[in-house]
């Protein structure tokens, strides 16, 4: 298993390269670039830069020098951990991630236990009551959920229940009211709470639609099984034959899909965070995207990859600590 | 006087080795071996059955296996008509693919569930024989389907609408539409109800009288191989321990593995 | 004489439509004495499964539909049972091997484990599990049973697997053990392995056996009686000795010659004549 893990690990290195390489020509390939975004002018209604001013930005961000090249120099800064300076404000870009990521990992790790935590019920009702009228009206909700894309759910949410068109049930956008700083401890706790209701929501719904239906997919494949046979020959009850024999098997390709929805999620925050105004790492890369902030693009990329390629070996360990006859050895 | 030669065994096994390498470490470096075939010769001549039998674990299905080319062979060599295949690249062993067929143990998992009883047989004729036309290859599947006794109306049924015997006829009949000349049955009735069981060996030795085949004939019923062999080989733990005639291995077992195998066929 | 420890009347088990449905069971009677060994015998199909099944209503309704008769064990109808009285009839009465125990074993659990559960739940009274599970392991002949309770199903052989469903069946003591083609997965070596077994088990306990196979081969030397059911149906029924010397039904006849024998090597395989049978 060590060596597994050795091995895993050695193998994320020529990864990690190949995602910042494919991210970095991308971006230096494009016909845009900060320079001319920067300097330009037009319906922004300043003034527009001139070739000489646009030629000395060019040259100060290193824009000028052949991609490999500057590829080159990025990695060679990235590994003893210097990420560049972001061009928008010049502040180190690890400086302005970190202080943004707490808010994700929040965010997001909400969304996604919650969607667990919904979505395995739902699974395993819908599979015992396979082809009745309960699974078939979970089906319909989880597939309306899913087919909704989550800014249009985000800006229904904010029209029906924010703002107070409707209803004035919950904020509309930031972390905190305006007047939070005034606030002590518990009042403050439950205005953040408040403000992340309508982020989280749209962040688990579609989620909690694909986790459901894996579920649902894998408990009919466990109940179908012979050792559940076997278990109700034993004379254990419906409910323990159930949740102890079936759901037990059935969690197990369960964990992979949480390696596979972490990804999708990072990209929900994107749109989420800078739909509510949020000042996470998802608003950071949205705005980075708008203005082609190259250093910030690549350490959120980074970062982005880092956590989805250790996800996967999460993943494949956890499915050896809980299924006994998977081992890597 | 003329010398008459004898015609040389259809196919030839000498000192075949298969081990799999047991890999470790960080580098997964081959730490070990298995040896699941080792040091194993034996030669099978044209329109006879060879029995293999021996316990599951024994390397019977990796001799199978390695005719076909389905494992590497470690050392030895696999010749067929005094040619050695067991080297050929696979451009070069292509004529062979259609001459040696094989039929699986497992009638329920050796079909394709998405693909009709016409696209399963079909299929190899395809490969093999891309002249055929598909009105051709349909009468040529039916014909084959009417050779190991079933209907012409099931060239578009699918596997699961089948039971076990008729899906292990499919399974002939898929390696019978090459014309081959050696078939590896590989544990093709183990599978299955004895009454079943024996419809499917009657079968076989049908099919190999009309069509002259050659059988190796891979099973762990000692009481079958008996019945359609002509030779037999015991096999245990990767070695051959006896080889003798169909009725010397009853009459007069040498060696104490195959008086076990003996001992433990049901006596009605 | 005695209550016979089960007692099949006239049982009917249908699937599919209520109209021309599939009579998979079709009015079957047939009865076990205490400590007697009965074979039922019969192809894929023929319904015997279904039967072995239906003993504990294993079989849910739907699908199937339990369409007429009774099922007597000890005299009470096991169609008739609620949930909770089944659930103690399972297990503790009638016990269960299956054809197939690589998938018969939760492979999520130790083999220690799966033993325990049974043992809890239907002999609270026992003080030490372990040495009770130790205990059962011991009987169906694997060595070293303590230091096998940790193991999980597949780090064991097949033979292996069907001697700890063998041990599990046998630690709550139960008066009958339904063995649904318990060999039909397994080598002949290890077939012979696991019918000896029984034999043993038969042997040393009271314990009525009944047993399911395609195979006429493996009645002989075991079963005290045969029955032979074809399509949903019994056609004969008597002492083992007695059908396999005397076959009165043609089925039965051609199911008993269809065995290949050692040493009596025939140009053909005798095969089953279905339209002449009934």
């Amino acid at each position: 298993m060590t060596h597994y893990i050795i091995r895993r690990f050695l193998l994320l290195v020529p990864t990690l390269f190949g995602i910042t390489l494919l991210t970095f020509l991308l971006i230096r390939l494009s016909p845009t670039n900060a320079a001319l975004i920067k300097g330009g002018g037009g319906e922004g209604g300043g003034k527009a830069m001139t070739a000489e001013q646009r030629e000395q930005i060019v040259k100060f961000y290193g824009l000028d020098k052949p991609p490999l090249v500057a590829y080159g120099n990025w990695v060679g800064k990235a590994m003893r951990g210097d990420l560049g300076n972001s061009f928008a404000d010049h502040r180190p870009v690890a400086d302005k991630i970190l202080e943004r990521l707490p808010l994700t990992i929040s965010i997001t790790g909400s969304a996604l236990i919650l969607s667990y935590f919904l979505a395995i019920p739902l699974g395993v009702i819908a599979a015992i009551k396979r082809g009745q009228v309960v699974d078939r009206t979970i089906s319909f909700v989880v597939f309306v959920l899913y087919s909704i894309p989550s800014f249009a759910a985000a800006l229904l949410l904010i029209l029906f229940v924010a703002g107070g068109d409707y209803l004035n049930l919950l904020p509309m956008y930031g972390i905190n009211s305006i007047n939070a700083s005034e606030m002590s401890l518990f009042p403050w706790l439950w205005d953040r709470i408040l403000h992340m209701i309508l982020p989280v929501v749209c962040l688990t719904y579609a989620s909690l639609a694909s986790i459901s239906r894996y579920a649902r997919v894998s408990m009919l494949e466990a109940l179908s099984q012979d050792f559940v046979r076997t278990a109700r020959a034993k004379g254990l009850r419906e409910r323990v034959v159930i949740l102890r024999h079936a759901l037990r098997n059935a969690l197990i390709p369960l964990i992979t899909i949480f390696a596979l929805e972490l990804p999708v999620l990072i990209g929900g925050a994107i749109i989420i965070e800078s739909i509510f105004t949020l000042p996470g790492m998802g608003q950071l890369m949205f705005q980075s995207l708008d203005s082609w902030d190259e250093p910030v693009i690549m350490g959120i990329t980074v970062l982005a990859a880092v956590v989805t390629l250790l996800s996967y070996l999460v993943a494949d360990i956890l499915y050896v600590i809980v299924d006994p006859r998977i081992s890597y050895e | 006087m003329t010398n008459i030669v004898p015609p040389p065994p259809l196919l030839k096994v000498e000192h075949l080795k298969v081990y799999f390498p047991i890999l470790g470490g960080v580098f997964r470096r081959p730490v070990g071996e298995v040896k699941a075939v080792d040091d194993v010769s034996f030669t099978v001549n044209r329109g006879q059955t060879v029995g293999l039998v021996g316990e599951s674990g024994s390397g019977k299905t990796t001799i199978g296996r390695a005719i076909i080319r389905l494992t590497q062979p470690t050392a030895g060599v696999i010749s067929y008509q005094d040619k050695a295949i067991s080297k050929l690249d696979s451009a070069a062993f292509r004529p062979y693919r259609k001459k040696i067929q094989i039929i699986f143990q497992d009638p329920y998992n050796s079909l394709n569930p998405r693909f009709s009883i016409f696209e399963i047989i079909g299929e190899a004729l395809e490969i093999h024989f891309p002249a055929m036309t598909r009105a051709d290859r349909r009468e040529r599947v039916a014909g084959l389907l009417d050779k190991v006794g079933l209907k012409r109306d099931h060239l578009d049924r699918y596997p699961h609408e089948f039971s076990g015997g008729q899906r292990q006829r499919v399974g002939i009949a898929r390696a019978l539409a090459v014309n081959p000349e050696f078939i590896v049955c590989d544990e093709p009735v183990s599978a299955l109800d004895v009454s079943v069981q024996a419809q499917i060996v009657n079968l076989l030795q049908d099919l190999q009288e009309e069509l002259g085949l050659t059988y190796l004939f891979i099973a762990h019923d000692l009481a079958v191989v008996e019945h359609i062999s002509d030779y037999v080989l015991v096999m245990n733990q990767g070695k051959i321990v006896e080889a003798a005639s169909a009725e010397a291995i009853y009459e007069n077992p040498q060696h104490d593995y195959t008086r076990k195998l003996l001992s433990a066929v049901p006596k009605l | 004489m005695t209550m016979p420890l089960l007692q099949v009347e006239n049982l009917g088990i249908h699937f599919g439509p209520t109209v021309d449905p599939v009579k998979a069971v079709d009015g079957i009677s047939f009865s076990m004495q205490a400590g007697e060994t009965l074979a039922v015998v019969g192809e894929s199909g023929s319904g015997k499964s279904v039967t072995a099944l239906a003993l504990t209503r294993l079989l849910a309704s739907p699908p199937a539909r339990y369409v007429s008769g009774s099922i007597a064990f000890e005299g009470r109808d096991v169609l008739q049972l609620r949930e909770g009285e089944l659930r103690s009839l399972r297990g503790k009465q009638i016990a269960y091997i299956f054809q197939e125990p690589g998938s018969s074993l939760n492979p999520v659990f130790t083999i220690g484990y799966q033993i325990r559960e049974a043992i809890e739940l239907h002999r609270p009274e026992v003080r030490d599990v372990t040495a009770e599970i130790v205990h059962a392991l011991d009987t169906v002949g694997i060595r070293n049973p303590a230091s096998r309770l940790g193991d999980y199903p597949h780090q064991l052989s097949g033979g292996m697997q069907q001697r700890v469903m063998i041990a599990m069946a046998l630690a709550c003591q139960p008066k009958l053990l339904v063995a649904d083609e318990p060999t039909t997965a397994l080598d002949v070596t290890i077939q012979k392995q696991i019918m000896d077994l029984l034999k043993d088990l038969k042997r040393t306990s009271n314990m009525s056996i009944l047993l399911i196979t395609h195979n006429f081969g493996l009645v002989a030397g075991f079963a005290d009686r045969v029955v032979v059911m074809f399509r949903g149906k019994i056609v004969e029924t008597g002492p083992t000795a007695q059908v396999l010397q005397n076959p009165q039904h043609p089925y039965t006849k051609a199911l008993i010659e269809c065995v290949p024998k050692l040493g009596q090597k025939q140009h053909r395989l005798k095969v089953i004549d279905y339209a002449g049978i009934q």
